[in-house]
């Protein structure tokens, strides 16, 4: 067989089979490239730790709680990882989210406007706010950090005032919004076939991949590897919706919060627009000497995010079966940017997945809950989770240090 | 290399003409009515101390800055160079000074940055094997395309950006410095290459301190000095004329260095 292109250098050593795929592994975390190993250690030291001091913990139900109550704030962590890509902030998606559930409890409940539109109302109305960030940023070099921390006040009186006198609007019981946010749970048929569906994904296109990659005589993965992949993928997942059909079963809103994240994922990695952010964030000028609109991908990350933002406001006016003043407020800002980072996207741009997103918020929601069961009230909480948030941002930021030195960027 | 000038074309069509192009940076004229015209075909040498406005004036023709005044015109019409994309657009690939690449990326995302086959659905068999081809024809060497480019040596980023600057088939092709830190081989490959893209009808703006290189592959010699246009030579001019238009004195410190050279010889004697 000849030379293939990418093995013609000698100085690399190429990883073949299980053992070289598990050391070039070792590798990248050595070097700094953590990807989503350290949230995966501490979830699992936190659960224990809960499991431990109580074990309602892990009891089934008690963890599709926790599922209902990851995909409020988890859909807004996830366009915080869109801003955080590009080395920007938004501080103001708590209030954002805010304003998101106040619009449903004003249009759809006390003006009747049909339930869809009033959604989309929202939706798009965050939307436009990020443009504003966007543009503020663009044209006049407003950092994104002053222009949403102004936001979260601004916002923040636009709820209030919304919501008027009574500070409250209850969305009707029964209704099909509010069985979302509360009761509505997958077909167990159908979660076990969606957990079915990545590891069918890994084969199918891995293997396609493989065998491109082999006609261009470029070195191919082993398909070995592959299908324990794919198997280990499915076993893990059909575990997971097994443990939770044992309760009351994987909800409907916690599925919609992950297809957001793998549509993100999927932009993120596999589109020019995803490149391009990655591009921005890390080299913003480089970025716009090869021809890439800076302007336009500062303006869709920033709505995106903003949307994001207010379409958690809407799952959590479903959640909590009202819009009221105290929506958005508190730690939800908080949580969302600390999931994020928490997951592993780095504060610093140019660096991050989707899947952060997931990850992040299901630590953090543990700690609540866990904190919860065991009747400590949320000073205790917003203690533990600010050390947390800070332990993360000091893995990420030795993580950079490592990566700077072993050049990996 | 003697028998050059007559298997040299004479040059093709006008591609780029500017006229009076200046550039100021606040208080300071980086650039100050410059004329430049490059022909289909032709190597033109942009030689200049340091801070003469040789990148300056790459960056404006690139879209990076804006010209202060002045007019360009890209064959036969007038375009105004707004931004990057525009100056790509138009068929005008830069390798910039300071590469400009993204040290987070990997190789192929960077040489395929903003070009990506297939939007939609990234295509990255196809963009690797296109990657290692501008590559292989570059001599490069580099141990892997899926690498970030921060673990790169200063060399192998040239040799990335120069490989990207190919990748649109472009009318000019700008070269700031490109072979400022390459090896023996590398920097052979590139003056190849610039003999080649020549030779398919490119018009080539080439930047060098090395008169070497510089002779090696230019047909004209265009010297900046302080910002303005200070003489275009042939590559057979001597070295003396050339040193005293980019240092501005025909008593400079590398004339002065040659004849103390020279009488230290002669008292050896
Ligand atoms: N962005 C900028 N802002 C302000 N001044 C600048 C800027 N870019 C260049 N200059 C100034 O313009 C002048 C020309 O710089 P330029 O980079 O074009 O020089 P050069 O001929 O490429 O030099 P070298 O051989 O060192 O690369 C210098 O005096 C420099 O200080
Ligand atoms: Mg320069």
């Amino acid at each position: 067989m000849s030379q293939q292109l990418d093995r013609a250098d000698a100085r690399v050593s190429h990883a073949t089979g299980l053992s070289g795929t598990i050391k070039a592994f070792l590798d990248r975390v050595k070097s700094g490239d953590l990807g989503s190993l350290p949230v995966v250690v501490g979830l699992a030291i936190i659960w224990t730790v809960f499991t431990v001091l109580n074990p309602i913990f892990l009891s089934p139900n008690n963890l599709v709680n926790l599922l209902f109550d990851c995909s409020t704030t988890g859909v807004i962590a996830l366009g915080i990882v869109c801003v955080l890509m590009l080395g920007e902030i938004d501080l103001s998606v708590g209030s954002m989210s805010g304003v998101g559930s106040a619009m449903i409890g004003v249009l759809w409940v006390n003006q009747g406007v049909p339930l869809p539109v009033a959604i989309g109302t929202a939706v798009a109305l965050g939307a436009l706010i990020g443009a504003v960030y966007a543009t503020l940023r663009n044209r006049l070099g407003m950092p994104s950090f002053v222009s949403t921390l102004s936001g979260l006040l601004a916002l923040l009186g636009l709820q209030l005032y919304m919501l008027g006198a009574t500070g409250s609007i209850n969305l009707p019981y029964g209704s099909k919004m509010v069985e979302f946010g509360q009761l509505m749970i997958l077909p167990a048929w159908m979660s076990y076939t969606l957990a079915l569906i990545p590891g069918i994904v890994m084969l199918v296109v891995g293997r396609s991949t493989n065998a491109r990659r082999r006609a261009a005589n470029l070195s191919a993965g082993s398909s070995t590897g592959l299908i324990l992949k794919a198997v280990f993928t499915t076993i893990a997942l059909l575990a997971i919706v097994f443990y939770l059909s044992l309760g009351r079963g994987v909800p409907w809103m916690f599925a919609l919060f992950v297809a957001l994240v793998l549509a993100m994922n999927y932009a993120l990695t596999r589109t020019q627009w995803g490149r391009s952010m990655k591009a921005v964030g890390g080299n913003a000028e480089a970025a716009r000497r090869a021809g890439i609109n800076v302007r336009g991908i500062y303006i869709s990350a920033f709505m995106l995010c903003s949307a994001l933002a207010a379409l958690g406001g809407v799952l959590s006016a479903a959640r909590l079966a009202s819009s009221s003043q105290q929506a958005g407020t508190g730690d939800v800002n908080l949580n969302a940017i600390a999931a994020a980072v928490i997951g592993g996207t780095s504060l610093f741009g140019g660096r991050g997945t989707a899947f952060s997103a997931l990850l992040g918020i299901i630590v953090i929601q543990s700690i609540a809950n866990g904190l919860t069961l065991l009747n400590l009230n949320s000073s205790l909480r917003y203690m533990i989770t600010g050390a947390v948030l800070a332990i993360a941002v000091i893995v990420d930021s030795l993580a950079r240090q490592s990566r700077a030195s072993h050049g990996r960027g | 290399m003697s028998d050059r000038s007559q298997t040299r074309k004479a040059p093709g069509e006008l591609l780029l003409s500017l006229r009076g192009i200046s550039k100021n940076f606040g208080a300071v004229s980086a650039l100050t009515d410059i004329d430049l015209d490059i022909h289909a075909g032709e190597v033109v040498a942009l030689v200049g101390d340091n801070g003469a406005g040789k990148s300056t004036l790459v960056k404006v023709l690139a879209g990076v800055h804006q010209a202060s005044s002045g007019s360009i015109e890209f064959q036969g019409k007038p375009v105004t160079m707004a931004s990057p994309a525009a100056a790509l657009q138009l068929g005008i690939a830069t390798v910039f000074q300071d590469l400009a690449l993204c040290e987070n990326l990997d190789v192929v995302a960077n040489i395929f940055l903003g070009q990506e086959l297939n939007p939609l659905r990234l295509d990255e068999v196809a963009m690797e094997v296109r990657a290692w081809t501008l590559l292989n024809e570059l001599a490069a060497r580099i141990p892997s395309v899926r690498e970030p480019i921060a673990s790169l040596s200063g060399g192998q980023r040239q040799t990335v950006a120069i490989a990207r600057s190919l990748l649109l088939n472009p009318k000019i092709i700008m070269l700031d410095e490109p072979t400022a830190a390459l090896g023996v081989a590398q920097t052979a490959e590139v003056l190849n290459l610039v003999e080649r893209v020549r030779d398919k009808g490119l018009g080539v703006i080439m930047i060098s301190h090395n008169m070497e290189d510089v002779r090696a592959v230019a047909d004209r010699i265009v010297v900046l000095r302080l910002g303005r246009n200070n003489g275009v030579f042939t590559p057979d001019a001597s070295n003396q004329e050339l040193v005293g238009a980019i240092t501005g004195a025909t008593d400079n410190a590398v004339s002065r260095r040659a004849d103390r050279l020279r009488e230290a010889a002669g008292e050896a004697i």
